[in-house]
């Protein structure tokens, strides 16, 4: 019996800890051992896995949001749509007005308008892309530029998963929306941290955003260096697994640089991130048939 | 005519509040009477974003027909506009009656585009 194909994001508080790094190595590896994988790179607002696995992108379609668009003619301006607006997308003024730029396209207001003056529309706020990086099965979107609205975009990403294949989702750095939009309803998450003190800060505020969330957690540390153990201690304190110490190496950096993978120029990588793979699986609910 | 002071504190004595949307207090002035009440804006204060449209909501609803202040953003200047309000620019800080006064007196220039850079949390 084959249990279901899980979804597992690699976030970070802290930008540039090594997200992308672990993420399109686990990709490579997992499809070295013949697995099927999808790699869907939800930072739309700075996709860069693509860099690194350089897919073939064979399909490109437009993203867009439903806004509100208000009929004049028939607005009685009761307000109802603008008090119904979680966002506050909508102000009532003499007349609604809208702040396209804060809407989520939930729809509320047009189901609440009384005499249907309201009727949605698609807004462009971005573009998905996807294709294939040899076996690996690729997306990724981009935002537009000065578009703030990135959750959106992020649910449409991820509702194009392949079910039939481990889902590698590569998350926005931080702990707002975005982040949080891509851990929703993954099977586990791997936390990249490097041991600086904002790395610990910004480590323990993904964990706290995260945890109550439900979903196991595990712990990378990145650049770990032999003199300073404060993630790892915080891990302890926390029980939370750790999942590999990944070494500081400047030529990790220089093949990063060039936007190649490590594999080939420093293999005792492969074994890194195969032991980092295997202690993933080890998390309760993850399991991978053969 | 009634005037919407942005204010620290809910007297007219206490220093002005320099920015419009996530102001602490309007100071509704009536200036034919010289009175005024205090409205507390502290929802829009902590609201995670909209701060400056929902404020803009609010003096609307007061009547105001001009609203002193230091710094409006982008999108509370647009929905002052749609309502009618005009906005009159304080650029230093004062306290609320020396804003009125010089309001008053025809010395602030009315402002005719947002003055300060919209934001996201």
């Amino acid at each position: 019996m084959s249990a279901k194909l899980p979804t597992i994001a690699i976030a970070s508080g802290k930008g540039g800890t090594g997200k992308t790094t672990v993420a399109v190595h686990l990709a490579a590896l997992l499809v070295e051992r013949g697995l099927p994988v999808h790699y869907l790179d939800c930072d739309v607002e700075e996709p860069n896995g693509h860099l690194f696995l350089k897919p073939v992108l064979d399909t490109a379609q437009p993203a867009t949001l439903l806004n509100p668009v208000i009929d004049e003619e028939r607005c009685t301006s009761c307000g109802r749509c603008a008090e119904v607006c979680e966002f506050k997308a909508i102000a009532m003024l003499k007349k609604p007005l809208l702040f396209a730029e804060l809407c989520h396209g939930c729809g509320a207001c047009a189901l609440v308008c009384p005499v249907a003056a309201i009727r949605e529309e698609p807004r462009e706020i971005g573009a998905i892309e996807s294709g294939h990086a040899g076996p690996i099965r690729f997306i990724h979107a981009r935002l537009n530029v000065g578009e703030p609205m990135a959750p959106p975009l992020i649910r449409q990403l991820k509702a194009r998963r392949d079910p039939a294949a481990i889902a590698l989702l590569d998350a926005p750095p931080g702990v707002s929306c975005p982040a949080v939009t891509t851990a929703r309803d993954t099977d586990a998450v791997v936390l990249v941290a490097d041991p600086t003190p904002f790395g610990l800060h910004d480590l323990t505020l993904a964990v706290e955003a995260l945890r109550p969330m439900g979903m196991p957690l595990g712990v990378v540390v990145n650049r770990a260096v032999p003199d300073d153990d404060r993630v790892q201690t915080y891990c302890r304190e926390q029980a939370i697994p750790i999942l590999a110490e990944l070494p500081d190496d400047r030529r990790v950096a220089e093949t990063y640089a060039r936007g190649r993978l490590l594999f080939d120029d420093l293999p005792e990588w492969r074994g890194r991130i195969a032991r980092l793979w295997d202690n993933l699986l080890t998390l309760p609910g993850l399991e991978v048939s053969p | 005519m009634k005037v919407a002071i942005t204010s620290t504190s809910q007297q007219l004595a206490d220093p002005m509040d320099m920015h419009f949307g996530r102001a602490r207090f309007f100071l509704l002035v009536d200036t034919e009477t010289g009175r005024f009440t205090a409205h507390d804006n502290t929802p829009n204060l902590q609201a995670r974003q909209g701060a400056g449209i929902q404020s803009a909501q609010v003096v609307a609803r007061l009547g105001a027909q001009t609203v002193i202040t230091g710094s409006v953003g982008p999108k509370a200047f647009r929905a002052l506009q749609e309502a009618g309000v005009q906005i009159a620019l304080i650029a230093e800080a004062c306290t609320g009656e020396e804003a009125l006064r010089r309001f008053q007196e025809g010395k602030l220039p009315v402002l005719d585009a947002p003055n300060s850079e919209g934001h996201w949390v």
